[in-house]
């Protein structure tokens, strides 16, 4: 009835160089060079307007840079591809606004995430396999809303409807996850499961975090990259970075 | 699972449903038998009036379920379905004209008498076919869907929504109103097609014959709840709400939104058509003033009166509304359009949810498919179960 998932590889790392882009006049990237390896959880930080959004938007495909390259593996140059072909390629991405579908329940919103035909004849007449069942329900276990599975999404508090869209992302079995403020506006406790959340991704998954809270960056960061003015101002774990004299001019001293 | 089976489970979780299907195999069997059985002289006797009105509303009723199942789950507000319903008239009107045969005025054989006045030698070519009764039934489902699918396949495509999609379907109820009201369309002009003798060989005039449309149009309407509910009960249903929720998700996810809104546009306009083929025969007249814009909003009324979202709630909604209808239009003509318009400012303003929301909060059962309360609990036990590898 379905396909099987693709077999993804989990060994491609995201390689970008030498990334350039400007609005009028305007750079947003100068030069940004970064490597995250294959199951790496990397965060990047750094002030308003350092960049982050912009390398996020070359990644997936929105923004085009005006010089530099952008590699997913060997084989996908970025670059070349669309939103949905980007996406098709393994790299998910969460928007820093929840958006799932308010009327349907927590299982029936990851059920539709399911990998698979997407026509309307199939769905007409689809019917979950055992095997989906037991996806969606490991999906619910990760995200911690297995006792939420029948509440229907808009009952949900801010910060489940952020698990719910990370669980939905994680449904389509992407090798890349690319995750913008995810704690932006969560109580504490949110933000811990939160951090609990995106380690026990980072098992299967390439996580890059964007994020401004430094404490909830230092509970989940091996490898912290900061950005300034459109490049790379300085990268290494989050005690390296907070000591580095020019971080703390730009952005933590501040 | 066997069809009843599976029948059983679908109506046990619809109370609504339920009874509506109940409220239909009630009047399928109670009207024919107050008509037939009942002598005229009883005060029990059903009169052939009242037996036409209840089929009319019921043809209403499925004009109105195929409203509901585009707006109510998808958003798609049509306001041009009373076009659908009347290109389904027309096919069967066409049919019945051909019916007549020489019984009409001028006695031509082949001609309808509007032909013949109008000084025309031969039948034109989208006549040829209409005197088979199979042709006319395809044709009442056939041309409703060409229409809609070529109307929902630019729109959808190039992404109109909301009140701009809106405007169009009423401009081309509009220009289909105007078109058919030219006397060289070939369709009668204003006067449209009446004087219908006979269907399938049995006379219209006869109670029995009236009897049998109705039991038809009964069936018709439950047949057709049947596959809007079988349609919103499956994935395609949850992906239709997940685009009314969140139209750009959706698209992200992978799913190709404008085909899901087309194939929906598409049967919602067939289900208009055949009501709109039911309703011919019963009040005896097909004319443009069908496609009226008016027509089509009264259907959105309808279906909000009753409760958007719920199917069995537009259903209600079209029978209360006409005969509300029927009861002003008899006591106080002039009012009714001021009482139709009052109505929806009412039931928009107090009502949001509609009668259907008003009874659910008296009882909480009646839920509706906005709100599916507990879904899953009862049947996915193996999920909540399953180990956790991803950690």
């Amino acid at each position: 009835m379905k396909a099987p998932p693709p077999e993804l590889t989990r060994d491609k790392s995201l390689r970008l160089k030498d990334l350039t882009v400007s609005f009028d006049g305007f750079k947003a990237l100068d030069g940004l060079t970064l490597t995250v390896d294959p199951g790496e959880l990397r965060c990047i930080i750094g002030p308003n307007g350092a960049g982050k959004t912009t390398m996020m938007d070359v990644v997936t495909g929105k923004t085009r840079p005006d010089r530099g390259s952008a590699w997913f593996g060997d084989a996908v140059n970025l670059l070349t591809l669309s939103e949905p072909e980007i996406a098709e390629a393994g790299i998910g991405r969460k928007f820093q606004k929840p958006t799932m579908f308010e009327s349907l329940t927590v299982f029936e919103n990851l059920e539709l995430a399911l990998w698979g035909d997407k026509s309307f004849w199939k769905a007409l007449v689809a019917r979950l396999s055992r095997p989906e069942r037991e996806r969606i329900g490991e999906i619910l276990d990760v995200i911690g809303l297995t006792a939420q599975r029948a509440d229907v999404a808009s009952t949900l508090s801010h910060g489940q409807k952020q698990w719910l869209e990370i669980g939905m992302l994680v449904m389509q079995e992407p090798e890349l996850l690319l995750v913008d403020e995810p704690v932006a506006g969560m109580t504490p406790q949110e933000t811990e499961r939160t951090a609990e959340l995106l380690l026990s991704l980072a098992a299967e998954h390439s996580l890059i975090v964007v994020e401004h809270d430094m404490d909830f960056v230092r509970s989940i960061a091996r490898r912290v990259t900061v950005l300034h003015e459109g490049r790379v101002l300085a990268e290494g774990d989050m005690d390296q970075v907070q000591n580095d004299p020019r971080v703390i001019e730009v952005y933590l001293g501040a | 699972m066997s069809v009843a089976g599976r029948l059983s489970t679908a109506l046990r979780e619809d109370p609504g449903g339920t009874v509506l299907l109940a409220l239909l195999a009630a009047v399928a069997i109670a009207v024919p038998v107050l008509n037939q059985a009942v002598p005229a002289s009883s005060s029990l006797h059903l009169s052939t009036y009242s037996l036409t009105l209840i089929g009319k509303y019921m043809c209403y009723g499925m004009l109105a379920l195929a409203v509901d199942l585009i707006w109510g789950y998808c958003g798609i507000l049509s306001l041009g379905h009373a076009a659908f319903f009347a290109l389904g008239g027309y096919a069967m009107g066409m049919y019945l004209m051909r019916q007549i045969g020489p019984r009409g005025v001028y006695g031509n054989p082949i001609l309808p008498d509007f032909m013949v006045f109008l000084n025309w030698q031969k039948l034109p070519w989208f006549w040829l076919g209409f005197n088979h009764f199979w042709f006319a039934l395809a044709m009442m489902a056939l041309v409703p869907a060409a229409l809609a699918f070529v109307f929902g396949w630019l729109a959808f495509r190039s992404r109109v929504t909301g009140v701009y999609l809106s405007i169009m379907t009423q401009a081309l109820s509009y220009a289909l109103m105007l078109a058919f009201f030219r006397n060289d369309m070939g369709f009668g002009g204003n006067n449209g097609f009446t004087d219908f003798k006979d269907i399938l060989g049995f006379d219209l005039h006869e109670d029995h014959t009236r009897v049998v449309l109705l039991v038809v149009t009964a069936a018709a309407l439950a047949a057709s709840y049947l596959a809007c509910r079988a349609i919103i009960r499956s994935r395609a249903g949850r992906v239709i709400r997940a685009i009314r929720d969140a139209e750009s998700r959706a698209r992200f996810l992978g799913y190709r939104v404008e085909s899901y809104k087309l194939w929906l546009f598409v049967f919602s306009a067939v289900l208009a058509g055949i009501a709109g083929a039911l309703y011919v025969p019963q009040v005896g007249i097909i004319n443009p003033s069908e496609f009226a814009p008016i027509n089509s909003i009264e259907v959105v009324i309808w279906v909000a009166v009753g409760g958007r979202g719920t199917l069995f709630g537009a259903v209600l909604g079209a029978v209360l509304v006409n005969y509300a209808k029927t009861f002003f239009t008899g006591a106080l003509p002039e009012a009714w359009l001021y009482a139709l318009g009052a109505l929806f400012v009412l039931v928009t303003l107090f009502l949001p949810r509609g009668l259907v929301g008003l009874l659910s909060r008296l009882r909480p059962t009646l839920g509706t498919d906005d709100a599916l309360p507990a879904r899953w609990t009862h049947r996915s036990g193996v999920g909540a179960s399953a180990g956790n590898k991803a950690k």
